[in-house]
């Protein structure tokens, strides 16, 4: 009597522990996104314009370097951080500074957002700045698209494609 | 060496005595006079623990129960993710455009064998995660982060980042929708830190940017970090000894055959392949191994890492806990030692080492104690052959001892106790403080508390029926439950002449016994003792009453 409720209180035991993995390694089903959206991504590595040009190093300045040290161009290395601002049917859904990288903020500006947004035809506009000293957008993207529920659209940045790109 | 005096009870007018004899010696739980009524209660949640540990026990058996074996469980099933993933990994064509077919094509191998090596490396690693948890979750209950295991659990921390990681990194070779989201939902996360120099999940951002050298990088994280947590495991458990990486063969069967029937009832299917123009909308997913991705999907990447680090610092946290003194550490006396290795080999917690002896004898070796490895269980003494009460000398000094409860201190108070009960019945009781709790309140019991029954030479089960006990009660932890770990194994090893040093066949079994009770036993514990005193009636053993005359 004693064996069979063991084997019985095993079995049991046993049969909750498959229950358990079983169960949870398939439900509840998960929805990473909801029915009837798409999703845009706008994600770009982008280096923004040297904050200053190249210049020459004045007298006193070469004066203060070893001679062996002397160079005739100085270059300035911090770039500009690059602006972008993403309009979807008109409404402003991005409006962002990517700050270069580097501890000379000499390097790449990146960014990489992603938004929901409903299937269908949308209206998107892109714009790109990505020097401080210019007094417009530098780079600028306006079309309609239609995206199938689940799509991704993905807004880029390849000057080997003519700057702004969605894809 | 240290010696406290203990309390002498009355003696040559025993009748007058009617109350229990309770006898500890110092550092136990209860104090000499007896007054103290019981040792610390254990909290709460760890008596729950217990008591589901307890209704375990009743259908596996004490020592085959899965809750005790949660480690070694462990083991097994990092045995079978190794032997299972080294054929899928043979099978895996490593490209982005091969990998997800290569997986796939596992549910065309004929019998249903590809079907089922999946699922037993999935089902195995579900597996691993919940015993995981099960297994932290009991030796946080039982208070096992303390003193000399603080440094088992803290490296134990990191190995469960270690788990996730290389768990998580599987679901990207398989390369389906699944993968896909997985890897997208990683990459971003892993944006959130500041130190990137650029988005990881830009390599994610349609099938054209995925490079095959990606999937390199995916096998370096699900065999590469593998590798350094069986690495971390190996100092997890480089201080205990004779650490249990296999679990008993019934419940290692049972497991892998209830993980090979899941494997085949509920097979486990790739979510049709990885496609970066589109987000997958409905996925199956595996909860135990990713529920990460839908806690970052409802708050953010930035809470995510927040939780983490709150998980892990409160993980490493309890050792900082405030905690009691620690006692003692065992003493070596070396010209009582012999060198002869058994409390080395006893030792549940490697916390000794064989030196040559400072006599400078050939060959001659001593034993030494690392103080910060030592339990204070006092296994060692019961090991050590000196530690036998039918030594001559006045005062016993034995090779290895506890200070703060000597094997000379344990002799002297079976001694004055047995004087000093009434009788006609006498009867010893050496209890373990881990074990059952309860005071055996009976005037005809002498009740001696000891840390572990490990602590207990067994030739002092003898020294009792000589000195005039009608019968002996042994009385430690349940089996695979004792609190430093091998003691009341030892015990009963010792006790049946399978391990030295061993109580001697000539010593009349009906008159002595073993009571494995855990706390919450303390019934089960009497009932052990009056079947003994049933037994053992007096006047039924000439010997004991010839040495009571």
């Amino acid at each position: 009597m004693n064996r069979a409720l063991n084997w019985t209180g095993q079995a049991l035991l046993y049969g909750s522990f498959a229950l358990a993995l079983g169960v949870f390694s398939r439900w509840p089903v998960y929805h990473p996104l909801p029915d009837g959206m798409a999703q845009v991504k706008v994600s770009f590595i982008h280096h923004g314009a040297r904050l200053a040009e190249c210049r020459p190093y004045t007298a006193e300045e070469q004066a203060k370097m070893a001679p062996n040290m002397r160079k005739a161009m100085k270059g300035e290395r911090e770039r500009s951080p690059v602006h972008s601002a993403v309009d979807i049917d008109g409404q402003t859904v991005l409006d962002q500074n990517a700050p270069p990288a580097g501890l000379s903020r000499d390097g790449a500006s990146t960014l990489y957002q992603r938004f929901n947004v409903a299937a269908g035809e949308h209206r998107i506009a892109v714009r790109l700045k990505d020097s401080q000293s210019a007094s417009a957008q530098t780079h600028q993207l306006e079309r309609t698209v239609t995206l199938q529920p689940a799509q991704v659209l993905v807004i880029d940045f390849n000057p080997d494609k003519g700057g702004i790109v969605l894809q | 060496m240290a010696f406290q005096p203990q309390e002498r009870p009355p003696q040559g007018n025993a009748q007058r005595l009617t109350r229990p004899v309770v006898m500890s010696l110092p550092g136990s739980a209860l104090d000499p006079t007896g007054h103290s009524t019981s040792p610390p209660p254990l909290p709460r949640l760890a008596n729950a623990y217990r008591a589901l540990e307890h209704g375990f026990d009743a259908a596996f058996g004490s020592a085959g129960n899965p809750l005790k074996q949660l480690g070694a469980l462990g083991f097994l099933l990092l045995w079978l993710l190794v032997a299972s993933g080294s054929i899928l990994f043979i099978v895996l064509d490593t490209s982005a455009a091969g990998a997800y077919r290569s997986i796939a094509s596992l549910a065309d191998v004929p019998w249903m064998l590809g079907t089922a090596l999946r699922g037993l490396h999935r089902y195995a690693a579900d597996a691993f995660v919940l015993v995981m948890g099960l297994h932290i979750v009991r030796e946080w209950l039982l208070g096992r982060y303390r003193h000399w295991r603080r440094m088992i659990w803290w490296t134990g921390v990191p190995l469960v980042g270690l788990v996730f990681v290389s768990a998580v990194g599987g679901f990207w070779l398989n390369w389906d929708r699944l993968g896909q989201y997985s890897v997208v939902a990683t990459a971003e996360w892993l944006d959130a830190l500041p130190f990137l120099a650029a988005p990881l999940a830009r390599n994610f951002l349609g099938d054209a940017s995925l490079s095959d050298r990606l999937f390199t990088l995916f096998i370096f994280i699900h065999i590469g970090v593998p590798l350094l947590a069986v690495f971390g495991l190996w100092f997890h458990i480089q201080r205990i000894s004779l650490a249990k990486v296999f679990p008993p063969r019934p419940l290692a069967g049972s497991t892998l055959a209830v993980l090979l029937a899941l494997a085949l009832a509920l097979p486990v299917h790739s979510q049709g392949p990885a496609d970066l123009g589109s987000l997958p909308t409905t996925l199956a997913l595996d909860w135990w191994l990713l529920f990460i991705h839908p806690l970052m999907d409802a708050t953010s990447p930035t809470t995510v890492w927040v939780l983490l680090g709150l998980a892990f610092v409160l993980l490493a946290l309890p050792p900082f806990l405030p905690t009691a003194t620690r006692q003692a550490v065992a003493v070596v006396y070396p010209e009582h030692c012999s060198g002869c290795a058994r409390c080395f080999d006893d030792c549940p917690y490697s916390a000794i080492t064989m030196v040559a002896h400072p006599n400078g004898k050939p060959g001659m070796r001593l034993a030494q104690v690392r103080a910060d490895l030592c339990a204070s269980c006092g296994i060692c003494a019961g090991s050590c052959p000196s530690s036998t009460p039918f030594r001559s000398a006045e005062q016993l000094v034995t090779g290895i001892d506890m200070p703060q409860w000597p094997i000379h201190a344990l002799r002297r108070q079976l001694v004055d106790g047995l004087r000093a009960l009434p009788g006609p019945m006498r009867l010893v009781v050496f209890g373990c403080d881990q074990g059952a709790r309860g005071r055996l309140d009976a005037p005809d019991v002498l009740h001696f508390k000891l840390v572990c029954a490990g602590a207990l030479p067994p030739s002092f089960i003898e020294y009792a029926l000589r000195a005039g006990a009608d019968a002996v009660l042994v009385n430690g932890c349940r089996a695979g439950g004792c609190a430093f770990r091998l003691g009341q194994r030892w015990t009963e090893q010792r006790l049946t002449g399978e391990r030295e040093p061993h109580l001697r066949q000539s010593v009349p079994h009906d008159r002595w016994d073993v009571a494995w009770t855990d706390t919450g036993d303390e019934p089960a514990l009497a009932a052990a003792l009056d079947a003994l005193r049933q037994r053992c009636q007096p006047g039924a053993h000439p010997a004991s009453e010839e040495s009571h005359r």
